[in-house]
């Protein structure tokens, strides 16, 4: 592999792009193809489908052997809310290799001091989410236990189909959260996706703890989305 | 650099390839049976041994690095296969019982 086809490659990643890289097993070529880029003949039609799979694999194309690695973009979490629970996702998010963006209006929770080399972005979600919409790479944890400011996103991430939706809560202040979705338009099988109380039960105690357990079901909730969607 | 990009193989290969380092990249191409790490995985080695990522879940790492330096110093790259651990057939296996493909190739 030449330097430029794996600054290429990593260009792409770093800007949420899709990229394929095509290895000749015979002769050590390297090719990186990005999403969108025209492919044409067999190997075009081999790239689209790793490009849907995600799965990497050998494949033989015209007699050649190829290696196709399949790189998506890393899921990512948004977080509504800059709590103490946010303070520990915020570190752990990244070892598990997953970008982080906490959005929050009220300034005196939203400090540079408290997140200090986090994306934080004090501002209403209505208004954030307009220059960075939410997608089906991303996870939407909602932990401000005010609907002013979580109903919104949380409506909007079951509306675009986010991978996770979670939401902090007790199972009285879930049941009234429900009502006020059911209100803003979305049904009774988007409002079942929603994960609450947050997090995988290990128990947590802490806000680091259900940091984890957030972190956790939301991992899980990525890994197992190919097994539901595949059926 | 972030956590994440500290972890990332693909990324450090870049980084020490432009600091004048030689780099290796090996690369999970198949697995059979219960393999430890994906068909994809990367382990990135530079000429001194060190290294960063994985291919299997630590067992393998050792010999890949080995025969990476080779790699390295020939410019040809190397296909590995590891199986069950067994003292005749190869000098390291995995002890899960799976058996892997890993590709070795020098950065140039």
């Amino acid at each position: 592999m030449q330097l430029a086809a794996l600054t290429k490659l990593n260009a792409a990643r770093r800007s949420r792009r899709a990229a394929v890289v095509v290895t000749d097993l015979a002769d050590d070529e390297v090719q990186v193809i990005l999403e969108g880029e025209p492919v044409s003949g067999s190997l075009g039609e081999e790239t689209a489908k790793v490009f849907r799979s995600g799965k990497a694999g050998t494949v033989d194309v015209e007699g050649r052997s190829l290696f196709l690695n399949v790189h998506l973009p890393p899921p990512r979490i948004v977080v509504i809310g800059a709590v103490h629970i946010s303070q520990a996702l915020a570190r752990l998010a990244p070892v598990a290799g997953y970008d982080l963006t906490i959005i929050d209006p009220r300034t005196a929770f939203a400090t540079e001091e408290r997140f200090e080399g986090v994306e934080l972005i004090a501002d209403w979600p209505e208004d954030v989410l307009k220059d960075h919409p939410l997608d089906a790479y991303t996870a939407l944890a909602a932990v401000t236990h005010d609907p002013k400011i979580d109903d919104f996103p949380l409506s909007e991430a079951l509306r675009v189909g986010c991978f996770y939706v979670g939401a902090l809560g007790s199972r009285k202040t879930h049941a009234k959260r429900v009502e006020r979705l059911k209100e803003m338009g979305r049904t009774d099988d988007e409002i079942g996706r929603i994960a609450a109380p947050i997090g995988l039960d290990i128990g947590a105690a802490s806000p680091a703890e259900i940091a984890l357990a957030t972190l956790a079901q939301i991992v899980q909730a990525f890994r197992r989305r190919d097994l539901v969607t595949a059926v | 650099m972030t956590v994440s990009e500290i972890l990332d193989p693909l990324l450090t290969a870049e980084s020490w390839k432009q600091a004048g380092r030689n780099v290796a990249i090996a690369t999970v191409i198949e697995t059979w049976g219960s393999a430890p790490r994906p068909t994809g995985s990367h382990l990135v080695i530079d000429g001194e041994g060190n290294f960063e990522g994985s291919v299997s879940g630590g067992c393998v790492e050792g010999a890949v690095i080995t025969e990476a330096l080779d790699v390295i110093e020939s410019g040809a790259p190397k296909m590995l296969e590891f199986g069950v651990a067994d003292e005749t057939a190869w000098r390291v296996g995995l002890s899960c019982g799976g058996r892997i493909r890993v590709y070795v190739e020098r950065l140039a």
